[in-house]
């Protein structure tokens, strides 16, 4: 019973774990904007949220042969590291940084305001349960 | 709570510019130091960055954080001024000035504290974002 009350938030759950990745992923390009070599990235994420979901089976998954093996599941396991690609240098760099300040900022930008989304679907969703479960 | 991450990330990159500023203070306060008895003048520094994965997972690429790998000297010759009236000077009259250029750190320490400002701010978000989640069904 419980589990098909929580059921309908797990969407959003992972749309909001993936989201926290991301936001994490974006920080550190801009952390290591100075730093010679570093090559940015970014979570493709319609291809992770699938993923997570479990409309598409994932890139790979450990085998569990022996009881003490965890079994490697992408939706738990981080952003399912497959999903994570290169950012293309709109201009090159001397020390071969590829991070476009520019770019990741937007991107920061536009991550939070998903970020806040997800939480207020969340909220409306858990709001409207509870109005369900007092009856008024 | 993977958010809590961005606080390492981001605190590890101010901390490394911070660094940075600080290398760039020491080479503007010894711009115009001079040689002393050994015939050595203060030699530019300049900070080299690296990164460092800081994930609870070793492969995680999601959480680089910086880090101050070397910090190398320049080992360029010191600017030479004649001055045989300068108590420094050596047998030829000359004096021998650090090789500090002050347009270059200059610009070294603007971009380190845009830097700086832009690590801040990332963790300003972050802190945002993670009160609003424990806000939340509130």
């Amino acid at each position: 019973m419980l589990n098909r009350l929580t059921d309908a938030l797990d969407f959003q759950a992972q749309a909001l774990n993936l989201r926290s990745e991301r936001q994490r992923l974006i920080a550190s390009n801009i952390a290591n904007a100075d730093t010679p070599g570093y090559v940015a990235r970014d979570m493709n994420f319609a291809q992770a949220l699938r993923n997570a979901t479990g409309s598409m089976q994932p890139a790979a998954t450990l085998s569990a042969s022996q009881p003490g093996h965890i079994t490697g599941n992408a939706a738990t396991d981080g952003a399912s590291f497959s999903t994570l690609n290169y950012a293309a240098p709109s201009q090159t760099n001397l020390d071969r940084n590829t991070v476009d300040m520019d770019r990741e900022r937007a991107s920061f930008a536009d991550n939070t305001v998903k970020y806040e989304a997800t939480l207020r679907f969340i909220g409306m969703q858990v709001k409207t349960t509870l109005s369900a479960i007092t009856g008024q | 709570m993977s958010m809590m991450n961005i606080f390492n990330v981001s605190g590890s990159a101010a901390s490394a510019q911070s660094q940075r500023l600080n290398v760039v203070a020491s080479n503007l306060a010894n711009a115009d130091t001079v040689a002393g008895p050994d015939g050595t003048a203060y030699k530019a520094r300049q900070v080299t960055f690296q990164t460092q994965l800081m994930g609870a997972n070793a492969n995680d690429p999601t959480s680089a954080g910086v880090r101050v790998s070397t910090i190398s000297e320049d080992q360029t010759a010191g600017r030479r001024v004649h001055d045989p009236k300068h108590p420094s000077a050596d047998a030829d009259g000359y004096v021998t000035y650090s090789n500090v250029n002050a347009v270059e750190e200059m610009v070294n320490m603007i971009s380190a504290s845009r830097s700086y400002q832009n690590n801040v701010e990332v963790m300003n978000t972050a802190k945002g974002l993670i009160l609003k989640t424990l806000q939340l069904g509130q």
